[in-house]
């Protein structure tokens, strides 16, 4: 490392413990909680926390992704962040045995550093392969995908006050890909629920609502039509609302959660529930509190493995021109902090970018502004050292 | 009439010995005697059973659970009150019996009638799997292929989006809800979703001919033709075809999710929408909650056979018999169900009754903001129709 980079890792050090000690930052103990909380669901502690420096895979993506990148990158070091990032690029490679995969060394990197940060990916039709982000999804067994959805104060939408959470299980159900012409005209799609996934989905649903001091967690279901699938998940989520007895769990039918949802978000919290109502519940969310632009996502895999991603497309029509809009990137970056539990640097971050959209002096184009992302991105940077 | 008892007496006979495997047998001997009603499909007309009795029509209720009976009591009232020329055949569903006869009887009397307004009957899922949805199975007995709500904003209603006016066209019996389900391995669950092509065909000639007939100018296919290639594929192939047929109605699709987007922040865009049986579910489920809620009333149309309900099926078990559940949507259903049965008249007198009521606020209940109880909803919309109906004035 340069030895720039030297002085100022001690000096975050130093600042970390001077902190503490001179109770400047204070700790409030939901934050504690929080912390212990995160670092229990974390399996043994990374091997590249090396000097409170934690080594982040970064894949910039395409389109709009190289540029939202560096803007978090560079927000990241305004606030000081003890984030070290290991850009790594992801395009489909046919490996041995004629199946497609990532490359080699971005998988070595994702599987030392165990979190990841991801911009969008294009999907090429008709390239042959499948998605990357199907890709990404089957070699880490990125089981769960997390998308909080909290209203943004500055940026209007008809729904205010929205502060819930959807997981969604990201393996099986009804994108399993498998389907059928059985006869010409007639095709079947399978749609497939196991016991492991849909336990391992309802573990994780509750200790996320017991790590993040959440009330309840919400079955979504379709119990009544489809009713041995469905039936599987639920009894999975009722044995696992048995083993944690202090969030309360309720189950509700898609279409009466679809329903109140659109009338009323405020009664909902955490929502579990399949691939296919995920994929449209978590939408639906996204499009109550600004779109896909302003929302994040996280995706929990198994060994400790998460991807931190922007959900929104690669927006070719505006890459290079300097337009994009970095907040999804950037709230999911913030999301990636409170999961290793650098709750302080994420609460400053947060602050800053929620102040800018607030004051609405600088935005982009799809907030409502017209100004470029390095202006945002540099006026978010002076909001964080102006916090500092 | 000789013939058609005789068919039924037949099927009597033969189905206590045969169960299950004559039942088609009855289907065919079924439809091929209701000769009018095969000659109004031909022609495409919708030729509602001829009012038989001295003019009255005969309809098949269903009350079903949680808050069904007691609106459905409600309509009857309501009806009786504008001497609407109905008869309610009252058909009981039992949701906790495991066996088949009583959804069987309610859908032998929909045959027989042609015509029913139900309210939802309910899924106890912690039975057997193998006893299916009843909905489910009256659905797809009578080949009920279209599922039509048409959500517009009520002025009188506060909601966060305004100017809506979406009919969402949804395809009713096979898709996901096809209940083919099997447990191949221990503790995996393979669910079916069929998508054929004759009924997606089916039910995209139905949008397009629909949105002609109410002069829409815009079809939207709703899929996930991105994930689901071969399923949803195939569906979105029917609506292409079917749309070649129509240049003058502008076809497009959506991707599901990007539809529930869109919905919530800019629902004004969309005209008339169709789609397979789950994206409906949905898709339904939001379009109603955008408009208010409890209001829209919902239509089941088949080739010979229409069941009127509310829009968003649910039982409401939590406000049953409370006397707080919203009986506009099932006032409306009968409405529907009025215009089905050419008794226009009748169908706009009530229809204007319930929408002058809406606008009384102090009359809303609990779930579109108001305190008001269903009986003195329905009490006033029978004050609004004896203060404007001349079919009544006889005082």
């Amino acid at each position: 490392m340069a030895g720039k980079a030297w002085r100022s890792t001690i000096f975050n050090l130093l600042r970390q413990w001077g902190l503490s000690i001179n109770g400047k930052d204070n700790i409030e103990a939901q934050e504690v909680s929080r912390v212990v909380g995160a670092l229990r669901t974390e399996s043994p502690q990374p091997r590249t926390y090396v000097r409170g420096i934690h080594t982040v895979t970064l894949i910039p993506g395409d389109g709009i992704g190289p540029e939202i990148s560096s803007a978090v990158m560079k927000i990241f070091e305004a606030a000081k962040a003890p984030i070290q990032w290991e850009e790594r690029n992801v395009t489909a490679i046919k490996g041995p045995g004629g199946k497609w995969m990532i490359p080699p060394d971005a998988k070595e990197s994702m599987d030392r550093n165990k979190i990841g940060l991801k911009g969008p990916l294009k999907t090429p039709i008709a390239a042959g392969h499948p998605s990357m982000n199907l890709l990404l999804r089957k070699t880490f067994d990125l089981y769960a995908n997390v998308r909080p959805c909290v209203s943004i104060e500055g940026y209007k939408t008809p729904y205010t006050d929205v502060n819930l959470v959807t997981i969604r299980e990201n393996t099986e159900g009804e994108y399993s890909g498998i389907e059928h012409v059985i006869v010409d005209g007639v095709v079947q799609s399978i749609k497939l629920i196991t016991e492991q996934a849909s336990q391992r989905i309802a573990e994780y649903a509750f200790e996320y609502a017991r790590n993040n001091q959440r009330a309840s967690v919400t079955a979504v279901h379709k119990a009544n039509i489809m009713r041995m699938s469905d039936g599987l998940f639920l009894r999975k989520c009722r044995e696992a609302a048995e083993k944690h007895k202090d969030v309360k769990f309720t189950e509700m039918y898609l279409d009466t959660v679809c329903l109140n949802m659109v009338q009323d978000p405020t009664q909902f919290d955490v929502l579990v529930m399949p691939n296919l109502y995920g994929d449209i519940l978590s939408d639906l969310c996204a499009g109550l509190i600004g779109g896909l632009g302003v929302t994040p996502s996280g995706n929990i895999g198994a060994n400790g493995v998460a991807i931190f991603e922007s959900v929104h497309g690669t927006a070719p029509d505006i890459a290079g021109k300097d337009m994009a809009n970095p907040t999804a990137l950037l709230l999911s970056a913030v999301m990636m902090l409170r999961h290793m539990g650098l709750h302080g640097h994420a609460k400053k971050i947060e602050a800053a970018c929620f102040d800018i959209i607030r004051d609405k002096k600088v935005l982009t184009k799809d907030l409502g502004g017209n100004s470029k992302c390095s202006e945002f991105t540099e006026a978010i940077c002076q909001r964080v050292l102006d916090l500092d | 009439m000789a013939a058609h008892s005789a068919v039924l007496s037949m099927s009597k006979i033969f189905n206590p010995f045969w169960g299950g495997r004559f039942g088609n047998t009855v289907k065919v001997f079924g439809t091929t005697l209701t000769s009018h009603r095969n000659r109004s499909s031909r022609n495409g007309d919708n030729i509602p059973p001829p009012a038989k009795y001295g003019g009255r029509h005969t309809v098949t209720l269903i009350p079903g659970d949680g808050i069904g009976p007691d609106l459905l009591n409600h309509v009857r009232e309501v009806f009786r009150f504008s001497c609407v020329p109905v008869d309610f055949e009252v058909v009981h569903v039992n949701s906790a019996d495991e066996s088949e006869d009583d959804i069987n009887n309610a859908i032998m009397a929909i045959r027989r009638n042609g015509v029913a307004l139900k309210g939802n009957i309910e899924t106890i899922h912690t039975m057997a799997p193998s006893v299916k949805s009843r909905n489910n199975l009256l659905r797809t007995n009578l080949d009920l292929y279209a599922n039509v709500m048409h959500c517009q904003s009520l002025p009188a209603v506060q909601t966060r989006h305004k100017n809506i006016d979406i009919m969402i066209i949804r395809e009713n019996t096979e898709g996901e809800y096809s209940s083919l389900e099997h447990e191949s391995v221990s503790g995996v669950v393979e669910c079916l979703k069929i998508i054929t092509r004759t009924n997606s065909l089916r039910i995209a000639d139905y949008a397009f001919k629909l949105a002609r007939e109410k002069g829409r100018s815009r079809v939207t296919a709703v899929h996930k033709a991105n994930i689901m290639k071969l399923g949803d594929g195939l569906f979105l192939q029917c609506c292409r075809e079917v749309a070649s047929g129509y240049p003058d109605i502008t076809f497009d699709s959506m991707i599901v999710d990007n539809t529930t987007m869109q919905l919530v922040s800019k629902p004004q865009q969309f005209d008339v929408m169709v789609m397979p049986n789950l994206y409906g579910n949905v898709v339904s489920n939001v379009c109603a909650g955008l408009v208010g809620g409890a209001l829209v009333p919902g239509a089941n149309y088949g080739l010979n056979y229409a069941v009127f309900e509310t829009a968003t099926r649910n039982t409401g078990k939590s406000i049953a018999g409370k006397n707080i559940a919203n009986p506009t949507a099932m006032l409306l259903a009968g409405c529907m169900m009025l215009d089905h049965l050419k008794l226009y008249d009748y169908a706009t007198m009530i229809r204007n009754a319930i929408l002058s009521t809406m606008n009384e606020t102090r009359l809303h209940t609990a779930d579109i903001g108001g305190q008001g109880t269903t009986s003195e909803v329905v009490q006033s919309i029978m004050r609004n129709i004896q203060s404007k109906g001349p079919l009544i004035s006889e005082r």
